[in-house]
């Protein structure tokens, strides 16, 4: 593997590293814009907010919708903020997000170092089922939750998401674990190393960048789908994208943007902050497996 | 259809146990009330039932004016393990009887004496084959029109009861440099205009034929043609930035004195209310001109799963709770509807809702109660929803009357 | 040519050989009853009169009949074709852009990555309200950039049924442009350094050495890259609903929004299923040809 992981050594002169940098400032502005206009108007009493200026700082700065979203805003009958979903969620997403990248570095060290007749065939089967619309498979899901027991379980909702999940996964393993040197496997192999073994003690060991990858990628998938947590959920485990939908689309009375924004991103702040602390591997994850081809 | 559903009740059956069904002595509620006022309306009846040691387990599911909850509701539904109470509107009802999930009331009917109270016209949602299967909270009627009254005296409009007053209102109003007609282009409120239009311009027979009978000659008549030429008029009233834009925020509108005018439900009074004004004094509301006689309605109820053969003890109190006089009138006076028994006093209700409850009676009375096309109240979901594509494509300049009127027979033979 | 281990194992364990298979078999077996079952489920669907609940009664082609004799059905494929050739390309275009300038040893690197990258993390539902708010002419861009003296600007498409479709563009592009580029940065980094110097002591210029050198090279990040692209323009539901809901009228509806619609909130379950399988046998015409060439092709 001839990959270095500095950046490239063609040579730019100052004057265009000063267009560089401009163009990757406005960017920032770009993918900044929407956020900023969220926590800007988080933090503002909601008569600022409706007296217009959205993109304007608050005059009045306030954090009382922060408070309201996570403990009095009004989710359902009872007004009990957002807070006792979290949990909830955090109970799917965790076994989820584990299983599905254990089962996915299994299938990848399968398809990689294990080949077999038809190997490419049940990778391809697994792939394309990235590709199947969610929508589409609402009612047999919910058909075949109920017969396996599962039906407004936690329980449920991992199987779910661990389904759906499966796909990405494989895939992503099987590209990283087909760059790793057969050779290693072989020669653990020929010193009476087991299947599990070689697993455990050579391909994990080396698996963290592509690991970051997989729980990136499917704890941004789980942690905001609404469809499958809306649908397969009970009262007492809906997660918490559904309660920011309560909170969010409620049809009627004074639309309290400034609770909403506070909401929205508080429910996104687990996963942003997955991606602050994850990131700086991720691209070294995705470089070293999943676009090489 | 039915098979499927017997297959899955059996599977549910089997599996009771390891399903979580909820526990015996409390019901699970699916429901889209997630704002303050509803919520608390709701909370009112999990007061009461607590009394009783029902417990409530609340399941809401907010968005698309219930869609969101239906689809949840079937999934629910098709994995054996369905919510004991559900809000539902309409054709919903009828659609979850057809399949036979529903379980039936009329014990606790009789001994409530449902039947003498709720008008006809609800009693063809709420019961299914002779049984009665909901029970209704509310009557929400939906040929409003609600107007700033400052403005209106500010630019010398006297309240208009015909189409051509409505019109020459309009155009004062857009004269003055005022928003004439407060709207947002989603289809449900295009539609909901419609609804007032059609029955102002066609009258009683022509609504009932097209829109409940869905007579092929009457959708493609000149009435019908004229109801969208009406719409072109409403449209050229309407701000240029009205498409998306939410039914609370044109509210805001008329309530901010930016526009004369708004089109929409009753549910509209809890936006006046809540920001300080008062009926007659700040906004006037009253039926959309031509209608003064009917009024055209959408009603929620709760229908009731199926838990096992009979109905259990929690989904007759719970029943019995939503129909008692007491929460009937606490809850619609906090949600802008009229109680859905007309035996109600109406001593808590405001002006607007005294008015709108002798509006029931007397239409009730006289044969001018009719379930709303735009709020699936006169026909099913599957032509409900064909009406509203041609409604929303006509009002956004995509189709001019005549290929609309066409387009309307169309897709109602399409849908059916 | 890749070696295996199971070429050299020799015979005996019966245990051993199968190991692999056993443990691959749960993922499979999941993935045949979940996807390919609920395929067939979907397809067979299709030919019956299901409403609001499946049923098992045979309709024959009449569901795809009338599916096609809707207009908001031909509008939704007219939209994904718009849609999901500018959002592939703009994404990959911008992705690749963004990574070759921050692959020059930019200070702040990390952080720079962090901002393009973070909008993946949230959901449309989250920032749905934002993008709404940001493109409507009444408060938003337009009414800004009026605000600050010119007149005459005027900024909107999300009101105008033509243009539309082109916002639900913008933000999907904000969304998924920083993975692209992270997976071109990726891609660039694995590149050898080696055969670069020496093209420049040819005398090669940059832009030579990208266009004839470094953009060959990473073929394999446009293929993950239009992967990822194409699975997410093709499920692309919670956007249209969260920016539009399907308007102006039905000028942004797009199949997957087609699809809910017609199976849950019409109680048409039986076109809905139809409109799905035409879905998904558009994917597979693109999808199956991607994946076979990426599988065969030797290593």
């Amino acid at each position: 593997m001839a990959t270095n992981a500095t950046a490239t050594v063609v040579r730019t002169g100052a004057g265009a590293r000063f267009v560089i940098y401009t163009l990757l400032g406005l960017f920032c502005i770009y993918y900044l814009l929407p956020l900023y206009v969220m926590v800007v108007n988080s933090l503002k009493p909601l008569s600022e907010i409706q007296s217009g200026g959205m993109m304007a700082l608050p005059k009045e700065w306030t954090v009382a919708p922060w408070a309201s979203a996570w403990s009095t805003a009004q989710i359902g009958v009872a007004a009990t903020g957002l807070k006792p979903y979290f949990l909830n969620s955090i109970l799917m997403v965790v076994p989820a997000v584990a299983i599905s990248t254990v089962l996915g570095a299994l299938n990848g060290y399968v398809l990689t170092k294990w080949r077999f007749r038809g190997d490419t065939i049940v990778f391809g089967l697994l792939l394309f089922g990235c590709f199947i619309p969610f929508q589409m498979v609402l009612i047999p899901m919910a058909r075949m939750l109920g017969l396996m027991g599962l039906a407004g379980t936690v329980p449920g909702l991992v199987f779910v998401h661990l389904v759906y999940g499966i796909g990405f996964s494989t895939l992503y393993f099987r590209n990283y674990y087909q760059q790793f040197p057969t050779e290693l496997v072989r020669a653990a192999q020929i010193d009476g190393a087991g299947f599990f073994t070689i697993f455990l003690r050579i391909m994990l060991p080396s698996s963290g960048p592509i690991a970051v990858v997989c729980i990136i990628w499917q704890f941004t998938n789980i942690w905001n789908d609404f469809l499958f947590g809306a649908s397969f959920s009970d009262f007492d485990s809906q997660p918490m994208t559904v309660a920011l939908n309560n909170l969010v689309q409620s049809s009627t009375g004074v639309k309290e943007y400034n609770v909403h924004f506070a909401g929205a991103i508080m429910a996104a702040l687990p996963t942003l902050l997955v991606y602050i602390v994850a990131g700086r591997y991720f691209v070294r994850g995705l470089m070293a497996g999943s676009v090489k081809g | 259809m039915r098979r499927f559903f017997k297959v899955t009740l059996m599977a549910a059956a089997t599996l009771a146990s390891a399903t979580s069904l909820s526990r015996a002595g409390d019901v699970e509620v699916l429901h889209w009330w997630t704002s303050g006022g509803e919520a608390s309306a709701l909370t009112v009846l999990k007061k009461d039932l607590e009394t009783q040691g029902i417990g409530w387990q609340d399941m809401p599911v907010a968005g698309g004016g219930g869609t969101q909850a239906m689809t949840v509701l079937r999934a629910r539904v098709t994995s054996g393990n369905a919510p004991t109470a559900v809000q539902m509107l309409g054709f919903d009802i009828t659609d979850w009887a057809k399949e036979g999930a529903l379980a039936n009331l009329n014990d606790i009917a009789s001994a409530e004496g449902w039947d003498a109270v709720v008008p006809e016209a609800l009693q063809k949602f709420s019961k299914y084959d002779g049984q009665w299967v909901a029970a209704p909270v509310n009557v929400h009627s939906t040929n409003w029109v609600w107007a700033n009254k400052a403005l209106l005296e500010e630019l010398g409009i006297a309240q208009p009861s015909t189409w051509d007053e409505l019109v020459a209102a309009m155009e004062k109003v857009k004269a003055a440099g005022k928003t004439a007609v407060a709207h947002g282009g989603q289809p449900w409120q295009d539609a909901t205009i419609f609804d007032a239009v059609a029955m102002s311009t066609g009258g009683p027979e022509f609504y009932k034929a097209a829109f409940v009978d869905l007579d092929p000659t009457a959708l493609g008549s000149a009435q019908m043609k004229e109801t969208f030429d009406r719409m072109s008029v409403i449209r050229s009233f309407v701000d240029d930035n009205f498409s998306g834009r939410d039914w609370n925020l044109a509210s805001a509108m008329v309530i901010n004195g930016d526009a004369a005018f708004q089109f929409m439900g009753d549910w509209a009074k809890g936006e006046f209310l809540n920001a300080g004004k008062k009926p007659g004094e700040d906004f006037l509301c009253f039926r959309f001109p031509g209608t003064q006689q009917q009024v055209t309605f959408n009603s929620d109820q709760f229908a009731m799963f199926k838990q096992g053969d009979a109905v259990s003890a929690e989904q007759a109190a719970l029943a019995k709770a939503i129909m008692s006089p007491s929460f009937q009138s606490a809850f619609n006076v906090v949600k802008g509807s009229v109680p859905a028994r007309v035996d109600v006093p109406d001593e808590a209700f405001d002006a607007c809702g005294k008015q709108g409850m002798k509006d029931l009676a007397a239409a009730s009375s006289s044969g001018n109660l009719f379930g709303s096309m735009a709020h699936g109240h006169a026909n099913p979901a599957s032509i409900k929803n064909a009406m509203y594509d041609v409604i929303t494509a006509h009002f956004n300049g995509e189709y001019d009357s005549d290929t609309a009127v066409k387009e309307m027979v169309n897709a109602v033979s399409l849908a059916q | 040519m890749t070696m295996t281990v199971q070429d050299r194992s020799r015979g005996g364990d019966w245990l051993r050989d199968a190991l692999p298979k056993i443990v691959l078999s749960p993922s499979l077996v999941i993935v045949l009853v979940f996807v390919y079952g609920f395929i067939a489920f979907t397809f067979y669907l299709s030919f019956t009169d299901s409403r609001i609940l499946p049923s098992f009664e045979l309709v024959g082609w009449q569901n795809y009949s009338r599916l096609f004799q809707v207009r908001a059905w031909g509008i939704a494929i007219d939209n994904l074709l718009i849609f999901g050739s500018l959002y592939i390309v703009i994404c990959c275009a911008l992705g690749l852009a963004l990574a070759i300038l921050l692959d020059q040893k930019i200070r702040a690197e990390g952080f720079i990555r962090t901002i393009y990258l973070y909008p993946m993390a949230l959901s449309f539902i989250v920032t749905g309200t934002a993008w709404k708010w940001f493109l409507d002419p009444g408060i938003g861009l337009q009414a800004v950039v009026r605000s600050w003296g010119w007149e005459s600007f005027t900024f909107e498409w999300i009101k105008d049924s033509d243009m539309a479709i082109y916002t639900i563009v913008i933000a999907a592009v904000w969304q998924t442009s920083g993975f692209v580029m992270a997976m071109f940065l990726a891609g660039l980094r694995g590149i050898d350094n080696e055969v670069l110097k020496a093209a420049q002591i040819d005398g090669a210029s940059n832009w030579a050495l990208y266009r004839r050198i470094v953009i060959p090279q990473l073929r394999p990040a446009f293929m993950s890259a239009f992967v990822v692209l194409a699975h997410m323009a093709i499920k692309s539901y919670d956007l249209v609903i969260a920016l539009t809901g399907g308007g102006p009228g039905t000028a942004t509806e797009l199949p997957a929004t087609f699809m809910y619609s017609y199976t849950f909130t019409r109680n048409q379950m039986g076109i809905g299923a139809a409109s799905a399988t035409i879905m998904l046998m558009s994917i597979a015409a693109i999808m199956i040809p991607y994946i076979w060439s990426e599988l065969r092709e030797p290593k």
